[in-house]
């Protein structure tokens, strides 16, 4: 074997490559060529390749996605923007808050367990990286048919996977979502958000700048694992004695995790980094090249430095792989012996593998041969930008066409309860607690709310009461009906949750799941899902602080549906104002605040009970949602409310389902004159939630609203234990309970 | 964190009481039960699993999570640390012992107390407000509460069932050192619903539950009846 050293690639310019096999374009392998004005070396072809891949380049999402960017609303609060390892936004008393989703959805697929752990152990990282402590993980999944056999094994492999990382490393799990349609079969989404926090000044970017400064790996061993399609190149460069083919999926070790989070917090309590990376997709050479181009100088790395797992890896082999748990840190030469210290204390192996140069090129060498001879933005930055042609695919007038309002309705009270408890103890309405109940939602002792609630929410400062929220919302049969409103429906919820419970929406974090690019049916409903996500933050107010893009999310010819999962955080000053779902005082009046108008289309009852996916997906009103919102808070800061809940998918009596059924108490509901008791019940109209108003409050809480102009409507009040919608039927919470409670399990034990 | 947390006197005003909480790699619930100590009025001091020496404690909380990755066996390895050798000693002089979750399996772990935890019967991790029942109250770190009290505390594990040999669970059952059980769904298959158990002397009490997670109005589910525990060992520690 010999090594492909840059003198090497000099001297034999014609020699074959791979770049096919790693999946460059010719004209993508003729840039590279340009730049370098040679050949790439096999490490450097590695690196271009894995840099310049989707994953790692947005290629083809980039020329949409900054319109985030450009229609971003004026916002105080934002501390960092898009770009580095993930946002952060100011929440007040000196603290940041840093937030992001990011996706694992083709591991999780091929192997549920590892995948899911491992994507949760990088947007852990992510947040990390910025200098925070990691205070919580929210989770929002999607599945195949929920009777379809394959679901049995992914489902539960990606729950334990989830769990048995993230309740390893000690952080709650207060929110998410699980969500079943066929058209995830084969495609399963995981998403995985993380939020930290820490103090203005403990902000650490991803840059690598101080000539002399050492650049330090830390944390696990690297392995062969994650290598994917650069096995291809160690084919090429090994003889056929050593295996081929590497797990491509990533194994994780939520232990070492944890000490790479504990012994990094430590670091950054004493000062000692000057910029900071995870290891995530693309490995050393994503980090590596991101460091060293957002800083001022270049970078020299001796690779054969690097801690291996597997003696055996060639030098691509290392740039590539993904093994888990590393982060790499630049460090002053007088803090290195301290920061190796601190990583000693935890059991963290800390090795330092180069320094910043004042050079301009990142520089790898390979026993004292250089084998990488890059400008590092060429390959963290300037990867290929593609225009995909993009086109309304032909069905979708066929698709609105076909209008909800058509199916045919219950006639008699009788029907609509066989109905409701249709609805309620559908797989994607039933109680997920099956789910949640194997994460843990307690650990570090700030859980305010946690998922059944409308948005997650820790405290933050134990002694002011400062707290954030986060929901995550998501609906891809209303983004297929129309992909534009249906990314701003997933951000009107998002925010709706967030107030619903007391808190201020006050960002936004996105993983945009599709199908593959190269459709232009596809790329028609990613411009206009982004757009339509670009417009509402700009009209809500709550800029994008980054996010993820998650492409080829098909099987043959058959994508997903679009799905834009939308991560809004808010901001609660005390967090023993926040406002929870549950009904528990007999005696208080319900209220239902907003518009119903007989929108059925993508409804939950569309689907639920006549199987059917057509028309049009609710309006979306964002000047009423800021409306909502803001009395949604007041209510809640000034004790007007003792519960709210959003309205969303299933409509009002899931809703109400659902905060009875939290607070063991039912309710009696009088249907509103004018409101036929068919759509009042399953109409899922944006900008509407039900709240529960103390008799003493109900004059104030009233004038409240006609004051500012919001539809309120006393419709029932808390009482007893059924739930009875007056001349049309009583269900009793226990057997509302037993249908909603007993569809996951059954399904999936 | 700082080292010793700073708290002035509390509620019940026994601020001079130390009480050590030790953190192992992989220890999760170490600040959560700081907190609970310095909420019941104790002065929380933190414990590194390589220290040698007890920082003059009052007491000892082991404290839950997954210490060395539950690693061979969940405690283990954490048995093993010099911390471990002073606290074993210091135990069976008498020095209060409470063991959380992970920290109860490393007290079995350590043969402080007998008996070994099994995966849950249902094989999944569990996450739940656990009703159990105070069965000795006279624990060191029960004696707030009053014998056959119900209680509500969160649970949250995947090793969690209890087991043993008949005859030192009849042991335990004769000699009153069953401390807690599950009451309601035996969430894990533990046997004869066993959530908690004691020694002969009352100083070292080990369950699965999180009494930790249970000690403020407004965070987690909601219920203080955890804070019992804390208080427990500041009476004794006062009293004594």
């Amino acid at each position: 074997m010999t090594l492909d050293t840059v003198k090497h690639a000099e001297q034999t310019p014609d020699a074959e490559q791979p770049w096919a096999e790693l999946g460059l374009k010719p004209d993508e392998y003729a840039r590279i060529r340009e730049i370098l004005g040679r050949r790439p070396t096999g490490a450097e072809l590695a690196m271009y390749s894995v840099m310049w891949s989707e994953h790692c380049s947005y290629k083809s999402s980039k020329v949409h996605l900054r319109q985030f960017g450009e229609k971003a609303p004026a916002n105080d609060a934002m501390l960092v923007g898009i770009g580095e390892n993930a946002g952060v936004v100011d929440v007040g008393q000196g603290y940041a808050v840093t937030f992001k989703v990011e996706s694992h959805n083709h591991p999780s697929y091929v192997e549920p367990y590892q995948g899911a752990a491992t994507g949760v152990g990088g947007i852990v990282r992510d947040i990390l990286a910025m200098g925070a402590r990691p205070v919580a993980v929210v989770d929002p999944l999607r599945f195949g048919a929920a009777d379809h056999p394959d679901t049995k094994r992914v489902l539960p492999g990606v729950v334990a996977g989830i769990g048995g990382y993230g309740n390893c490393l000690g952080l709650p799990n207060i929110g998410g979502e699980v969500v079943f349609d066929a058209c995830y079969q084969g495609n399963p989404l995981v998403n995985a958000g993380c939020i930290g926090v820490m103090k203005h000044e403990d902000i650490h970017l991803a840059k690598a700048s101080g000539a002399g400064n050492k650049v330090i790996l830390y944390g696990a061993r690297t392995g062969g694992d994650g290598i994917g399609g650069v096995s291809v190149l160690a084919s090429e460069t090994f003889d056929d004695a050593k295996p081929a083919k590497r797990p491509a999926v990533q194994v994780g070790d939520p232990f070492q995790e944890k000490l790479l989070i504990e012994c990094t917090l430590e670091i950054f309590a004493e000062k000692l980094v000057a910029g900071i990376q995870d290891l995530g997709g693309a490995g050393l050479s994503c980090a590596t090249s991101e460091l060293a181009s957002a800083g001022s100088g270049g970078m020299r790395v001796e690779l054969d430095t690097v801690p291996l797992r597997d003696s055996s890896l060639s030098p691509e082999e290392i740039l590539m792989s993904e093994s888990q748990e590393r982060m790499c840190a630049i460090v002053e030469p007088d803090k290195a012996d301290r920061f190796l210290e601190i990583c000693e204390k935890w059991d963290v192996i800390a090795t330092v593998i180069g320094e910043v140069t004042d050079g301009s090129q990142l520089e790898i060498f390979w026993h004292g041969e250089q084998i990488v001879d890059v400008p590092p933005r060429s390959v963290a930055h300037d990867g290929p930008v593609y225009e995909r042609p993009y086109a309304r695919p032909e069905w979708q007038d066929a698709l609105q066409a076909d209008d909800a309002a058509k199916l045919p309705r219950p006639a008699t009270g009788d029907g609509l309860r066989a109905q409701v408890l249709q609805l309620v103890s559908s797989p994607n309405q039933a109680s997920k607690a099956w789910v949640t109940d194997q994460y843990d939602r307690f650990v570090q002792g700030n859980t305010v709310l946690a998922q059944p609630e409308d948005s997650g929410m820790v405290r933050i400062d134990p002694d002011t009461n400062l707290g954030v929220a986060i929901a995550t919302d998501g609906n891809g049969r209303y983004a297929k009906l129309d992909p534009y409103t249906g990314a701003q429906l997933a951000l009107a919820e998002s925010y709706r949750n967030v107030a619903a419970t007391g808190a201020r929406p006050l960002a936004v974090s996105d993983c945009l799941n599709f199908g593959s690019p190269e459709d232009p049916a596809v790329m028609w409903q990613f411009a206009e899902a982004t757009r339509g996500l670009a417009d509402g933050c700009l009209a809500l107010g709550t800029p994008v602080t980054g996010g993820n893009v998650s492409l080829y999310n098909q099987t043959g010819d058959t994508a997903i549906h679009p799905t834009p999962v939308v991560a809004v955080l808010g901001v609660i000053d005390d967090v023993s104002r926040r406002t929870p779902v549950a009904f528990a005082e007999e005696g208080q009046l319900i209220y239902l605040l907003g518009d119903t108008k007989e929108e059925l289309g993508g409804s939950a009852w569309s689907q639920v009970v006549h199987g059917h996916l057509g028309g049009l997906p609710p309006k979306v009103d964002l000047e009423r949602e800021k409306l909502l919102a803001e009395i949604l808070i007041s209510a809640s800061r000034d004790g007007m409310v003792d519960a709210a809940h959003d309205l969303s998918d299933g409509g009002l009596i899931q809703a109400l389902a659902e905060s009875c059924l939290r607070g063991g108490k039912g309710a009696r509901i009088v249907v509103p004159d004018g409101l036929d008791p068919f759509v009042f019940l399953f109409s899922e109209s944006a900008g509407r939630a039900i709240v529960a108003v103390p008799r003493s409050e109900e004059v104030r809480f009233n004038d409240m609203c006609g004051a500012r102009g919001l539809p309120a409507a006393r419709i029932g009040v808390i009482d007893g234990t059924d739930i009875t919608v007056q001349d049309q039927f009583t269900l009793p919470l226990a057997e509302l309970r037993e249908a909603h409670e007993s569809t996951i399990p059954s399904l999936l034990t | 964190m700082t080292a010793t947390s700073s708290t002035a006197a509390g509620p019940t005003g026994l601020g001079n009481a130390r009480i050590g909480v030790v953190t192992f790699p992989g220890t999760l619930d170490d600040r959560d039960t700081q907190r609970a100590i310095r909420l019941a009025g104790g002065e929380a001091v933190e414990l590194w699993h390589r220290d040698k020496d007890l920082k003059q404690v009052d007491a000892v909380v082991l404290a839950g999570g997954f210490s060395y990755g539950d690693y061979l066996r969940a405690g283990a390895i954490s048995r093993f640390s010099p911390v471990m050798e002073m606290i074993i000693e210091g135990a069976r002089q008498g020095l209060p012992v409470l063991g959380i979750c992970n920290g109860f399996q490393i007290l079995t772990e350590s043969h402080l107390l007998p008996g070994a935890m099994l995966r849950n019967n249902h094989l999944h991790f569990i996450c739940r407000d656990q009703r159990l029942r105070v069965e000795n109250a006279d624990t060191a770190w029960t004696n707030s509460y009053e014998a056959g009290q119900e209680i509500s505390i969160p649970l949250k594990n995947i090793d969690g069932r209890y087991v043993a040999d008949e005859r030192t669970l009849d042991e335990l059952e004769a000699e009153g050192r069953v401390a807690f059980r599950y009451l309601g769904m035996n969430p894990n298959g533990s046997l004869r619903d066993i959530a908690g158990i004691t020694n002969a002397a009352g100083n070292v009490v080990g369950l699965m539950p999180h009494p930790e997670h249970a000690v403020e109005p407004l965070i987690g589910t909601g219920r203080t009846d955890g804070l019992g525990f804390f208080t427990s060992v500041l009476k004794q520690l006062v009293s004594a």
